[in-house]
């Protein structure tokens, strides 16, 4: 433990990675993060690892694909875009079991979208953005303080599962300032003990390690066998935070920033006689459904509250299972909830009202559209010489 | 009885699925030798690619990687700046170092990784089936170019080398082919000296070598060999196109 | 207690620094503070600001929307911010740089020169640090002394003559205060 202290979210998450042991950083530009690859630019070649500013995301995934095969603590950071193009790697990394830490500050989006704080990657971190079966444990912090010491634990689900880690954070957490503590003592990485399947130099006549992606004929017993880890995974892993859940009306769900706004909305619906509770995911995947699912049965409603267009609802929807209707409160795309908002949202939960619930058919009633193109042009030009 | 020759201990004994008369097997054996030579066996560790090599991670008696496509360069990062004692290569083909893994190859060679890249240019994408590579010569017939490359379409061959060596940080750049016994015999200095230049902590060494692959060029191996000589060797002449020692 | 706080100005006025100033005297009163500026392309030139919370308990989100105090120190800031305001909330208006005044009656306004202050001082780039002492001496949400504690670890590269100086800012907006 360390005393409080008043830190950057991602000058946190970087001094917590380095103290966890992380001794191999690589990365590349992009806001909101740069914080990260900056402090680590200044201090990891101190704690003995290595930093290098990749010349692309591609690159810096892969080379933490490398240096994970050495079972040395490794990690890249990016934010949402940069995300999109570590794909690549995540699935590669996954399907040759490697443990690493991925940290996405997440900004607005689609495409180059905005540097505002957003939560709209929840897909891209929990059904994964690269291909074939796979799955990566994701962590959700919700402070400065958890994104300083997510790191610690991080590295260490992803090393007993052998799986990469993601830690999804919002923009604004890593962009914020806010007193935190480091909850456990530096780990030095050399006392940690060779993984026994990394490749390394001295064999000493133990058997060639082989760290590999293509499985040919083995892949499905690879896919298969691997699939028991994530079982065992879902069945132990699941984290979660709850405040007033177990006499509440309306049921809160929420992760990261987001539930911040919703502990406020919490707070002041006391004050107004509204009995509400959150239940807050802090593991992405595996989601907390058993907990999820038995609290559903005492509320009368559930509302999701989330940075993005229906992301975590699809999850709370699974988990819930017809049990108890589910509504959302969405603010995609670098909107921001405030305890406000979401109280008006839990209103209309309780009365039937519609404010602050969102519907995407109901948003699109009086939408219509056609795809128009200009016949003239018909069979012209160019496509005449066609065959 | 005498022993005149034997298999480097650095390879396996995992029978290799190359085709008849394909240059990788011959290139294993070198780099093998090399290793065997140098005494560093114990500390190489190889990125295989994505691509014909893609199994040489059983080729291959020291620890291996395999990664993905173009990849091989910033894997190999990864695993030096890991792990600095290591020998680390990264074995890559011209679809692999040329088009997809353009980005990867020359910043490693901007930031000269004291690594080695075995670079084997056979001018076609083997294992996807005869795709036109970066390196496909002007006419020459792939399955993405039926009539033969044209660069009006698909523009020139890339000499990797060549512009390689406009790179400060690349230190040793050779190209080198493995058709005659004479130049398998210099392809194997080359090779042995670009590991030496790691061990050395010269930096970045790359060897080129012109390989044949009767298969996709749809020739026998003499002809294969032929064309090695009369078509490829004009567009990438050998010799050495950098050669920095150490300060 | 749960103080909302937003500072704005200038890029150079210091809203930034002295936002990290007082969440800092948060973490040294032993209560939880957080502090998030504007970042990205609107921090490059043009206006500055930042949120800061300060509280007993705990920091909703560090995003401050309905501010319970203001502090503007430009005149672009005023029409941006005063809208913001709680109901019966306080805004510190630096009189040195805005002509212009509130319209609003339901908050409290509190106009401090603070440049003119701080030029008296010998030095017009601590008008932040006035603009601070006033807000404590309305908002009582950070003792003066925590501020004094928490500038050593802000201003870790400052000389002592300079710390002493940004003591005498604070002080002398505190004091203004009436």
């Amino acid at each position: 433990m360390t005393e409080k202290t008043l830190r950057k979210g991602n000058e946190a998450l970087a001094e917590g990675a380095i103290r966890a042991g992380a001794r191999f950083f690589a990365g590349y530009p992009i806001t909101p993060q740069n914080e990260v690859p900056e402090y680590m630019s200044a201090y990891m070649a101190d704690a003995g690892g290595a930093f290098v500013q990749a010349e692309s995301e591609v690159a810096a995934i892969n080379m933490v694909y490398g240096a994970a095969a050495t079972g040395t603590r490794s990690m890249t950071s990016s934010s949402s875009p940069g995300i999109s193009l570590k794909q690549e790697g995540i699935t590669y990394l996954a399907s040759a079991d490697l443990p690493c830490l991925i940290v996405n500050v997440m900004r607005g989006g689609p495409g180059l979208g905005s540097i505002s704080g957003a939560q709209g990657d929840y897909f891209q971190a929990t059904r994964g953005g690269g291909n074939g079966d796979y799955r990566v444990l994701v962590l959700a912090p919700n402070s400065v303080e958890e994104l300083g010491n997510f790191p610690k634990l991080g590295f260490e689900l992803a090393e007993k599962y052998r799986i990469p880690c993601m830690i999804l954070a919002d923009g604004i957490l890593g962009q914020m300032m806010e007193s935190m503590s480091f909850n456990f003592d530096p780990v030095d990485p050399n006392q940690l003990g060779k993984m026994q399947w990394a490749v390394d130099i001295e064999k000493n006549g133990r058997p060639k390690n082989k760290v590999f992606s293509y499985k040919g004929d083995n892949l499905i017993a690879d896919v298969v066998e691997r699939a028991k880890r994530y079982g065992l995974i879902e069945k132990t892993e699941a984290r979660y935070e709850e405040r007033n859940t177990e006499d509440c009306d309306v049921l809160l769900v929420a992760y990261g920033l987001s539930s911040r706004a919703c502990l406020e909305a919490v707070n002041k619906a006391q004050e107004e006689g509204l009995k509400v509770g959150l239940f807050r995911p802090i593991t992405l995947w595996p989601f907390p459904s058993k907990r999820l699912a038995e609290l559903a049965q005492k509320t009368k409603a559930i509302l999701t509250v989330e940075q993005s267009l229906g992301q975590l609802v699809q999850d709370v929807k699974l988990a819930v299972n017809g049990k108890t209707p589910v509504y959302l409160n969405a603010y995609p795309a670098g909107g921001q909830p405030d305890g406000e908002s979401i109280l008006t949202a839990v209103r209309s939960c309780l009365n039937g009202g519609k404010e602050g619930l969102f519907d995407l058919q109901a948003h699109a009633a009086d939408f219509a559209y056609e795809c128009k193109r200009d016949a003239s042009l018909g069979m012209q030009g160019d496509c005449k010489g066609g065959k | 009885m005498t022993i005149l020759a034997k298999k480097p201990q650095s390879l396996t004994d995992i029978p290799m699925h190359y085709c008849p008369g394909c240059g990788h097997g011959i290139v294993h054996r070198l780099m093998a030798e090399a290793f065997d030579e140098l005494k560093i066996a114990d500390r190489v560790i190889g990125v295989a690619p994505v691509g014909c090599a893609v199994f040489a991670d059983d080729y291959f008696a020291c620890d291996m990687v395999q990664g993905a496509h173009g990849r091989g360069p910033a894997i190999a990062t990864g695993i030096k700046r890991s792990k600095p004692q290591a020998v680390v290569f990264s074995y890559q083909g011209d679809g692999d170092l040329a088009s997809i893994g353009m980005a990867e190859i020359v910043h490693a060679a901007v930031r000269s990784e004291n690594i080695t890249v075995i670079f084997i240019n056979n001018a076609i994408y083997g294992m996807t089936g005869g795709q036109m590579a970066p390196t496909t010569l002007v006419g020459q017939v792939a399955t993405t170019a039926p009539k033969g490359r044209d660069p009006k379409l698909q523009g020139w061959p890339i000499n990797m080398c060549e512009m390689l060596s406009q790179i400060t940080g690349a230190k040793y750049l050779e190209r080198v082919a493995v058709d005659t016994p004479q130049h398998v015999m210099a392809a194997k200095k080359a090779i042995k000296k670009a590991f030496e230049n790691q061990v050395k902590g010269v930096g970045f060494s790359m060897v080129e070598v012109l390989s044949q692959c009767p298969t996709n060029w749809h020739a026998s191996v003499d002809q294969a060999l032929e064309f090695v000589r009369t078509q490829m060797m004009p567009q990438y002449p050998l010799g050495v196109f950098k050669n920095e020692e150490a300060k | 207690m749960y103080q909302g706080i937003r500072i704005a100005g200038f890029g150079g006025q210091g809203v930034v620094s002295a936002g990290i100033l007082l969440a800092q005297a948060g973490v040294e009163d032993k209560k939880n503070a957080s502090w998030l500026p504007s970042y990205g392309p609107e921090m490059r030139g043009g206006t500055a600001n930042c949120s800061v919370v300060v509280t007993d308990g705990e920091v909703y989100t560090p995003i401050v929307s309905t501010p319970d105090t203001v502090i503007v120190m430009n005149e672009p800031s005023l029409p941006k911010f005063e809208p913001l305001i709680k109901k019966g909330g306080v805004l510190i208006l630096n009189s040195s740089l805005i002509n212009s005044r509130p319209t609003r009656t339901d908050i409290q306004v509190i106009c401090v020169p603070c440049n003119q202050i701080a030029e008296e001082l010998g030095m017009a780039r601590i008008a932040n640090l006035v603009a601070l002492g006033a807000f404590i001496k309305v908002t009582g949400a950070v003792s003066l002394d925590s501020v004094a504690d928490a500038m050593k670890k802000v201003y870790k590269r400052a000389k002592p003559e300079m710390l002493e100086l940004n003591k005498k800012a604070l002080q002398a907006g505190y004091d203004f205060v009436k």
